[in-house]
């Protein structure tokens, strides 16, 4: 197992699951997000429970800060060590002739993300936070829906919601089917695990992009 | 027809290069890249210039030496082909060509052109062979049938001529193409099976002392490498690695 | 003329090696620790003789001019290794093997060394396996075979269309299990510039760091020189541009006989030259000729139609297509051997009938081939009735299973469909049997200098056989030298380090200095290329394919004055301390300036013709070769006395005991 960590194929892989694991926490996300629009009180309901079990706020919650924490950080190192493998750059680069755009700039659709994601942080998490632990109030299940729509009032806050979704499907497009290769699967089901990933990568970002807009457009009015 | 050229010149690996500005006439469409570049040799030779120095030996896109990156490719614009079966007629009259080395850490400047590839040769010298002897007393080579697709695919891997296009065109400067075809090619083979584990270790290893950067599966690297060697071999790399670091 | 002896052991031709190698003596585990070889080259005898001397546990030192050793030349060769392995149960067998050889050799090869060849080439294909050779291979998983021009058994192992690269990647494999234990050196990207004698013997070598441009001492208590033929003379062949005869003319000067200069393979199937640029010839396997017909136009007015670009090949009637190798050869058409098939080509193209711009091409047809696997291709798939032009999509995809990649590499050369128009071809320099004399041992002339593969002159006479040059290399490298060199280092276990420091070395490195700085005096006007062009064009008009005393004696004249020119007026630019292509070409046109003229000294004293050596004077009636066995049945050995006019001959009688001396005939 020595050398493991520092490997370069053990990032990759680092690379490759924790990418997996969001992948799949990013589904999860979805299917709760989308009760938003067709039962609130079902988006109520779960949103409490996600909130308040121990089990989801004292295990999972911090792998999944971690999870993303890793994915990151692992990231920007590795786009180091690849912008000091070639010192000297060339003149003249033809990249596109070889490769898509998506899969020479997942750093810039990353960072992107990354941005989107403390916003994201910033306008529920933190605001979780403050709710149930600095300023200790008492526990209300029905709260959530009004929470999530009213949030997306403002055109500024969807448009920024929808363009992030925009780039976390291309950040997809190229990650998740990239992910398999890491870990070594390109056999005869690969055009198959392609087709998935494109699905998932584009309709994914797409059913979040439907949420806020749909919760623009749709706003409780008192 | 008419060309301008322009080229990177560097006298020796510690000197400073430059690209420089040739304007060179009278090219064929039946000449090989090389050959038109054996013409501006011969142009500067006369004017006692010194001529441009690039890798080159066999002429026939087998042994690996030549390179050039060229208009931002390696082995320039065609496809499954080696620079020195690239011919002029892909080029217009009238054309500007930037041609420099294949660009990488690993793979410092040594003049003109001609890149220093021996971290290729350290990889392989860390595992890429199988401990057998010459002792004429091995046995006999039908006593190990082998699935004829098991073989045609260690073939496939094997035919890298490690010209290190993989690297030049990766936007990472990754090796893993190439070292993934030669793990490749044993460990689709009965006879690379005793030695897996040590093997893609120590040449992965290598590989990263090496300051190579790592693969972001872009794929650059299948495109541009004139053998045609497959990605499907950095996947197999990849598992024969994470097997290896399970089994020990 | 004692300094010829063979060293033939006695006894029974198949009993000779296994005797030999329980007789000669070796040297202990304990003491090869204590001797150093020196391998120049890195191809398939270099590769396979360094790694197998440093199992051995010997400490060697490899030298090659190329960034690498995977890089030399023996990675070019496509179709295949013969081996007597008789897989194929169809009557193959050591002896076959032998017999092959000598005869496609016209008679002029040792018969012990071919019997040796041929023993051991079935050790050959166990030991790449067993490293991993991924060669082809049959649905139950067992080893496939070809059959190649010139005989009557299937017995080629290959590996697509790039055997040679598998080859030499398993040698080099080896080679690198050797560096990795530190038991050899690789000193890549340097160039021997001579060979050092102490009291008679080898002990090292000059070599130039080409990088650095820094001159080098390398002592041994052996060398081995490995470095391949010496076609480029001719400036134009299928070798590398790098392939050169430095080593092993440095050699010779030091006292290295060289053998049969003038026997040189020219092979029928080359993509012809497309004008004065090329640099290099391209080789199209011969393997096509199993399937491809030649032919030119039989009215000479067609072929100028065709020349001025007024016709289409496709367009001439079949009446009026002359296949002048199936009209000559009945018995053995379009696959007699190769020098037969490229002095047919050129019989046509002098008498005006050449299809090219030039004048200088023949075609090679696949038409009938793609018709008559088509009507197959169509039948086993079920469509009984199939239209002409689904016969022959039928019949190009089977063309392309077959030969895809060299139909390929055709279209990107030449930029024509080959499966729509015949090929264009021209025989080109493809390979050289002559070479440094060597003994049963593979020793030269001097004492702890061998030579090993295309470098040498031993197995193939005046004609090779194809898919036999990579048995050679590797014969030699790991089965042959590997036992007979420790013959003669068991000597030397009390000689202790050679050292560096000594007159013979200074003298050696002197001389390499002098020579080196009055090539780069700067005053010159012509470039390198210059001089080697000029030579090319001597070679290939005057001692090419056929040869005459007239045109011979003229070369001997015209390369004698190109030389004299070329010390006084070649331009290299650069300095002698970096990296300077111009200069390492010098050196090596410098020696094709001397060799060129033994070669054409050698052709001109040999009043015969056969395999690749053709004197128009010595021709049957219907233009076949004539051999004179009974005065030319030997090796022309050359001694280095200066000038190359000045060389001495030296001949070792060739003894055939097991083998009937016969006209070859492929009527």
């Amino acid at each position: 197992m020595s050398g493991l960590l520092t490997s370069s194929i053990a990032r990759k892989v680092v690379m490759a699951l924790s990418g997996i694991f969001l992948v799949f926490f990013l589904g999860q996300h979805f299917v709760i997000n989308i009760t938003s629009v067709i039962a609130p009180n079902t988006f109520n309901s779960w949103s409490h429970f996600m909130g308040y079990n121990p089990l989801v706020q004292y295990l999972l919650q911090p792998i999944l800060i971690a999870g993303v924490v890793v994915h990151f950080a692992m990231g920007i190192a590795l786009e180091i060590q690849n912008t000091r493998a070639r010192t000297v750059k060339y003149a003249k680069y033809k990249g596109s002739a070889n490769a898509s755009w998506i899969s020479r700039n997942m750093i810039i659709t990353g960072l992107v993300v990354l941005a989107f994601l403390g916003l994201h942080m910033y306008d529920f998490w933190i605001h979780e936070m403050a709710y149930k632990y600095i300023e200790a109030n008492p526990e209300d299940p029905t709260r959530y829906y009004e929470e999530t729509v009213e949030k997306f009032e403002p055109l500024v806050r969807t448009v920024i919601y929808v363009a992030s979704f925009g780039l976390l499907a291309l950040h997809l497009l190229h990650g998740f089917a990239s992910s398999f290769q890491t870990m070594g699967i390109n056999n005869k089901y690969s055009p198959a695990i392609q087709t998935f990933t494109k699905i998932y990568a584009i309709g994914i970002p797409l059913g979040f992009a439907f949420i806020a807009i749909y919760h623009h457009l749709n706003p409780i009015t008192h | 027809m008419k060309l301008t050229l322009k080229i990177w010149r560097q006298k020796d690996a510690n000197s400073k290069g430059k690209m420089m500005d040739y304007a060179i006439d009278g090219i064929d469409g039946d000449m090989s890249f090389l050959e038109m570049m054996d013409v501006l040799n011969e142009n500067l030779n006369n004017k006692g210039e010194e001529p441009v120095e690039f890798d080159h030996d066999c002429r026939e896109g087998i042994c690996g030496s030549c390179s050039l990156q060229i208009n931002g490719e390696p082995h320039g614009p065609d496809r499954l082909v080696t620079t020195c079966q690239l011919h002029m007629r892909k080029f217009n009259d009238g054309d500007t060509i930037t041609i420099e080395p294949f660009r990488a850490k690993a793979f410092p400047v040594i003049k003109d052109l001609i890149v220093d590839r021996t971290a290729f040769d350290r990889i392989q010298q860390a595992g890429g062979y199988i401990s057998v002897n010459t002792s004429g007393n091995t046995q006999d080579a039908n006593s190990i049938p082998i699935d004829k697709h098991d073989a045609d695919d260690a073939f496939y891997s094997a035919a890298c001529i490690g010209c290190g296009a993989c690297v030049a065109a990766c936007k990472n400067a990754s090796a893993m193409l190439f070292t993934s075809a030669k793990i490749s090619q044993y460990a689709l083979l009965p006879q690379g099976q005793v030695e897996a584990v040590d093997r893609v270790q120590n040449m992965v290893r290598q590989m990263d002392l090496e300051g190579f950067g790592n693969c972001t599966n872009t794929g650059a690297c299948e495109i541009e490498c004139p053998k045609g060697i497959s990605l499907e071999n950095i996947a197999r790399m990849n598992r024969e690695y994470l097997s290896a670091s399970v089994k020990g | 003329m004692g300094i010829l002896d063979s060293k033939v052991p006695s006894g029974p031709l198949a009993d000779k090696w296994t005797n030999h190698k329980n007789k000669i003596n070796l040297v202990n585990p304990a003491n090869k620790r204590n001797i150093d070889i020196i391998v120049v080259g890195t191809g398939l005898a270099g590769g396979s003789a360094a790694a197998t001397l440093a199992e051995l546990g010997y400490n060697v030192k490899t030298f090659c001019y190329q960034d690498s050793p995977r890089r030399a030349h023996s990675i070019a060769a496509q179709g295949g290794i013969n081996a007597a392995k008789n897989y194929q149960g169809d009557g193959d067998s050591s002896y076959r093997l032998f017999y092959d050889t000598v005869k496609g050799g016209d008679y002029r090869s040792r018969e012990a060394n071919v019997y040796r060849l041929a023993e051991v080439s079935g050790q050959i294909i166990d030991q790449c396996v067993a490293q991993g050779v991924p060669f082809a291979r049959e649905y139950g998983g067992l080893l496939d075979n070809r059959s190649f021009g010139g005989v009557l058994v299937s017995r080629t192992f290959y590996a697509k269309g790039q055997t040679g690269q598998q080859l030499l990647l398993g040698a080099y494999s080896a080679m690198n299990r050797q560096i990795n234990r530190g038991k050899i050196q690789p000193f890549n990207r340097h160039e021997m510039m001579d060979l050092v004698k102490i009291d008679g013997k080898a002990r090292g070598i000059i070599a130039r760091n080409l990088i650095t441009g820094e001159i080098e001492r390398h002592s041994a208590h052996a060398v081995v020189l490995a470095t391949g033929g010496y076609g480029n003379v001719f400036f134009l062949s299928t070798n590398a541009m790098g392939s050169n005869a430095m080593a092993a003319w440095r050699a010779h000067r030091r006292g290295a006989h060289f053998a049969n200069p003038c026997f040189t393979q020219i092979h029928p199937t080359c993509i012809p030259v497309s004008g004065d640029h090329q640099s290099k010839l391209t080789l199209m396997s011969e393997s096509l000729r199993n399937d491809g017909r030649i032919w030119v136009p039989s009215k000479e007015a067609d072929a100028q139609a065709i020349r001025d670009g007024k016709l289409k090949p496709t367009s001439i009637n079949e009446e009026d297509r002359d296949y002048f190798l199936e009209r000559r050869y009945p018995a053995f058409g379009n696959l007699v051997p190769r020098d037969v098939a490229s002095r047919a080509a050129k019989e046509r193209c002098d008498a005006g009938f050449g299809v090219n711009k030039t004048g200088e091409a023949v075609y090679l047809d696949f038409d009938a081939a793609i018709t008559r696997y088509g009507h197959e291709k169509a039948l086993t798939s079920g469509h009984k009735e199939a239209t002409d032009k689904e016969v022959r999509t039928y019949g190009e995809e089977v063309i392309e299973t077959k030969y895809g990649n060299l139909f390929q590499m055709y279209e990107k050369i030449v930029d024509e469909n080959p499966y729509k128009t015949p090929m264009m071809i021209y025989p080109a320099v493809h390979y050289t049997m002559g070479g440094l004399w060597v003994d049963y041992n593979l020793q030269t002339t001097i004492e702890g200098c061998y030579a090993a593969g295309e470098a040498n002159f031993s197995d193939h006479g005046a004609n090779r056989l194809g898919a036999s040059a990579l048995m050679q290399g590797l014969a030699d490298g790991y089965f042959v030298l590997p036992y007979t060199i420790g013959d003669y280092l068991s000597n030397d276990i009390r000689t202790g380090k050679i050292p560096t420091d000594s007159p013979e070395f200074d003298a050696a490195e002197k001389e390499v200095r002098e020579r080196m700085a009055k090539l780069i005096n700067g005053k010159g006007t012509h470039s390198v290329d210059y001089y080697h062009k000029i030579l090319g064009k001597i070679m290939w008009n005057k001692c090419g394919m056929s040869r005459n005393v007239k045109e011979l004696q003229e070369a001997i004249d015209e390369i004698s004055a190109l030389r004299a020119d070329f010390w006084e007026n070649v331009r290299v630019p650069g300095s002698i301390d970096s990296k300077n292509q111009e200069l390492e070409k010098a050196g090596r046109v410098a020696d094709f300036l001397e060799l060129g003229e033994l070669f054409a000294k050698d052709a001109l004293t040999r009043n015969e013709s056969c395999g690749g050596h053709f004197r128009e004077e010595y021709q049957t009636p219907e233009g076949e070769a004539l051999r004179d066995d009974e005065n030319f049945k030997f090796v022309s050995s050359w001694e280095y006395k200066g000038e190359p006019k000045d060389a001495v001959l030296h001949k070792e009688e060739l003894k055939y005991e097991n083998i009937e001396l016969k006209t070859r005939s492929y009527k």
